[in-house]
């Protein structure tokens, strides 16, 4: 009875330092999952090498997992060991993560405030898509099409995708229905604030088939956003659709005869995710980190190494010239108000509840 | 030798004891230590092989979720009839109310949310909406009364005292239940109930049980009979007009057993419906399709090396060996490149503007505006998978064929067989067992391809590999990934039996 009663106080004593000694003390190892390619390298630049010179003791070890970060970060969560510590992730898989209790709930008076003084929360404003998410850029979808393919009148529209007499050719869409769905019934005559109400009924998914329909036979589908460059650069379709960055890549760094369409561009973000359940030193070392990173001038620096909009409104002004070709980024931002008069912002909600069901009649469609 | 033991008693070992017992601990002393000889690859297999197939096995059938996040509403949803037409009654709506509040504190509305959102799209929304508002419900109210009654009504210590009371307990049973939820919440959460302000649900069971003319001991008395009598499911209706749609409740009730048949009915294109399962409209329908495809397309391949692989097998068997192994490094070459580089070169080889195409067009076989469709269909998938697996189809061929004796032949000759003859009758039948080997590897390893596929297939030329990866990382429908997984393996298990029952597995040779 004694020893049990001095094991049990020996125990609470451990407990009880082992908390306090994470209290002011940071883990010096942390692990970052990114994309890899030009992306993490914008990252590394603008602000993992700063925090580096700040912090020389901390040792960063990066995973390129991005893209199943959602299935790692379950399966990591089941067997109840966390080896991440800080997760970029889509605005739409941070959603996901967030309901499934995989992130964690992000208090945004713990980041840094805006150069203009206001807070964190107001200043990433509407690009705080879900309770977990700590956005860092804005991307788009939009379609880039090859300037030597389409004679003396290069499209305008979004809608030259369903042109195929005026613009011949394969085209290249992404294999999944968001952003096609919404174009589909955009060139079909729906309005655009009526886009989302309709495709929530069964009559409105049909008619954006049917309006897919007419190009099926000529679309070729796409899963990884580098295959449309590569397409392109081949001569082997048109047109096709990926990110902003990758036609300003083979646009501008790589001097393809390549053209794009700001014209009807899908809004999308891309931020950080903290693993739900970290211990408190880890936690603390990435907060520590995201005060750093996300503040308004990491975030416009950013911009200097891809042509991704900064998800501060403060760092807008901020955006200076590509660090290496020297051109101003402000013109090829997706923000930039001459090329965002159109523009569609994903309606994550809708795709949250639809999207299961609408990519099972997709994929169906894609078959049949 | 038996007869003999048995007619002069037991035979013994040189150390007196019987001889059959002393051979006995002998052999088991030989099989433990065979035993203990296997034992890490009989570990490893356990570990790494076994159980996980185990695990997704189980992963297809379980459905814990609803039952664990929902106990108090699948209990009362059982006197609920699904052909009603309406939702439930106040009472369900009650013990919803306590199951969703303390879901709601664990975070883990959203994740039953999403998972019932598999089986009627939509659920995932009213869940996470109302999520939002159950904090903000009218029941408030009994809060402020039973406090503005007695303020000890706010002591969370005195609440701890009172549960702890059996007396109590048991004269308000709804209180107590909803009271132990909580404080077990709070507990997982490494929270203390003693600091923590009692949650409006527990208020609201307490005034139900008092209203349902409990007395219990020690509670300082209240008269609630004057009190505002909030409907829940009001409430719940305001916050999301869909908790009034009876098909909610009954996917709710569906599911609610810790097992289901659900992910099973979902990956051959049934859905549920309140009158059971039912077959998917024509246009929803994907995975036995799919199922089809892999097949047809995987034996298509499989035809397709043995085609191309045995003339090569038999041309290495047949030329001197520095020659040959020349030739088998040529074989082998490939084998070595990564599979993805591979599957790229066929992509700049097989493209509209590929290499093939553009010789096709310059030799004049295809004009220039017809070019041939190669690749991102059927095609590209057949063409690149028979490269890839290739290998696996000539080794095997070519180790069976080393060992015909080439004496056969030329007996069968010498007796009059013309060359055709003497290959057909004499050599074909002996590489038989090559040609088993190599199908079962080729036709094994295709059926679960998926990278190929997904890199050269297009739409046509997927296998239901490439829908098992969609739904692991990308879904997260992992019952569904489980189930399809299940199938597959049934499937090849099934093929197997065939195969051995047709051929016979014993006319399968790996080598000589």
């Amino acid at each position: 009875m004694k020893l049990t009663k001095v094991l049990m106080a020996t125990s609470a004593l451990t407990v009880g330092a082992g908390a306090a000694f994470a209290d002011g003390h940071m883990a010096s190892d942390m692990t970052i999952v990114s994309w890899g390619g030009a992306y993490q390298n914008s990252q590394l630049k603008a602000y993992v090498e700063p925090y580096l010179e700040a912090n020389p003791d901390v040792n960063i070890v990066w995973d390129e997992s991005s893209a199943e970060a959602v299935a790692k970060l379950r399966a990591m969560s089941e067997t109840g060991n966390i080896t991440w510590d800080l997760v970029d992730v889509e605005a739409a898989d941070s959603m996901r993560l967030c309901d499934e209790g995989l992130a964690m709930e992000v208090d945004y008076d713990q980041l840094a405030e805006g150069n203009d003084g206001s807070s964190a929360e107001d200043d990433f404003g509407d690009s705080i898509v879900s309770d977990c998410f700590i956005p860092q850029i804005v991307f788009s979808t939009t379609v880039g099409y090859r300037s030597d393919m389409v004679g003396d009148t290069p499209p305008e529209s979004i809608c030259a995708i369903f042109d195929t007499e005026m613009y011949p050719g394969k085209r290249a869409l992404n294999k999944r229905p968001l952003a096609n769905m919404e174009w589909a019934l955009l060139c079909d005559g729906v309005a655009k604030d009526d886009i989302y109400d309709v495709m929530a009924t069964e009559e409105g998914q049909e008619q954006a088939f049917a309006k897919l329909d007419t190009i099926k036979d000529d679309v070729i589908w796409w899963t990884a956003a580098a295959e449309t460059p590569q397409l392109l650069a081949d001569g082997e379709i048109v047109m096709g659709s990926t990110y902003n960055g990758r036609l300003f890549s083979a646009i501008a760094e790589q001097d393809q005869p390549i053209g794009m369409l700001w014209d009807a561009q899908m809004l999308d973000f891309d931020g950080w995710v903290i693993p739900e359940d970290l211990p408190e030193d880890r936690l603390a070392r990435v907060m520590d980190f995201l005060y750093f990173a996300t503040d308004t001038q990491r975030l416009a620096d950013q911009a200097a190494y891809i042509s991704y909009g900064p998800a501060r409104a403060s760092s807008a002004p901020l955006v200076g010239k590509h660090a290496e070709l020297g051109i101003e980024m402000a013109p090829h931002m997706p923000t930039d108000p001459a090329n965002s008069k159109n523009v569609f912002v994903t309606q994550y909600d809708f795709w949250a509840d639809y999207r299961d069901d609408l990519d099972a009649k997709f994929q169906a469609w894609l078959a049949n | 030798m038996t007869d003999t033991t048995s007619q002069s008693g037991p035979m013994l070992a040189a150390d007196g004891t019987p001889l059959k017992k002393s051979l006995h601990r002998a052999q088991r002393r030989q099989k433990v230590r065979a035993l203990m000889l296997i034992a890490p690859l009989l570990l490893f297999i356990l570990v790494t092989f076994i159980a996980p197939i185990f695990d997704m096995l189980l992963r297809s059938v379980e459905n814990d979720i609803v039952p664990d996040t929902l106990p108090r509403t699948v209990v009362a949803l059982q006197d609920w009839d699904n052909a009603s037409g309406e939702a439930p009654d106040e009472e369900t709506f009650r013990a919803f109310y306590t199951d969703f509040a303390l879901a709601e504190e664990q975070k883990a509305h959203t994740r039953l949310g999403s998972r019932l959102n598999f089986e009627m799209s939509g659920i995932s929304s009213v869940f996470r909406s109302t999520g939002r508002d159950v904090g903000k419900f009218d029941t408030d109210y009994y809060t402020d009364q039973f406090v503005d009654a007695d303020e000890v009504y706010e002591d969370p210590v005195q609440w701890s005292e009172w549960m702890a009371d059996d007396g109590v307990a048991s004269a308000l049973p709804q209180t107590a239940d909803a009271y132990a939820g909580w404080v077990k919440v709070l507990n997982e959460e490494g929270d203390d109930p003693l600091d923590e302000d009692i949650p409006d649900f527990v208020y609201t069971a307490l005034y139900h049980d008092l209203a349902a003319g409990a007395n219990p001991p020690v509670l300082p008395s209240v008269d609630v009979s004057g009190w505002d009598d909030i409907s829940l499911k009001e409430q719940f209706i305001d916050s999301n007009e869909d908790w009034a749609d009876p098909d909610i409740w009954a996917t709710i009730k569906a599911f609610s057993g810790p097992y289901t048949a659900g992910y099973f009915a979902n990956s051959i294109d049934l859905q549920s419906t309140p009158e059971g399962f039912a077959q998917r409209d024509e246009d929803e329908r994907i995975y036995i399709k799919l199922f089809i495809r892999t097949m047809v397309m995987s034996l298509a391949i499989t035809g397709m090396c043995i085609l191309l692989g045995y003339p090569i097998a038999y041309l290495l068997s047949h030329l001197p060996a520095r020659k040959a192994n020349l030739l088998m490094i040529l074989v082998l070459l490939p084998f070595w490149t990564s599979l993805l580089v591979r599957t790229s070169a066929w992509k700049v080889l097989l493209q509209n503007q590929g290499v093939i195409n553009d010789i096709l067009v310059w030799i004049g076989i295809v004009s220039d505006d017809n070019r041939l469709a190669l690749i991102n269909n059927a095609n590209g998938t057949i063409i690149a998978m028979t490269h890839i697996l290739l290998p696996f189809m000539i080794l095997p061929l070519f180790s069976v064929m080393k060992t015909i004796n080439p004496s056969y032949v030329r007996a069968a000759k010498s007796m009059g067989a013309n060359d055709w003859t003497a290959f057909w009758r004499v050599y074909f039948p002996n590489s038989v067992p090559g040609i088993g080997a190599g199908s079962i590897l080729v036709f094994i390893l295709s059926i679960g391809y998926y990278i190929t596929p997904e890199l050269v297939g297009g739409v046509d030329g997927v296998f239901i590999s490439n829908r098992i990866a969609y739904h692991i990382s990308s879904s997260l429908n992992w019952g569904l990934a489980a189930a399809l997984g299940s199938i597959l393996l049934v499937l090849v298990l099934g093929l197997y039996y065939v195969y051995d029952r047709v051929v016979g597995i014993d006319n399968v040779k790996l080598g000589g």
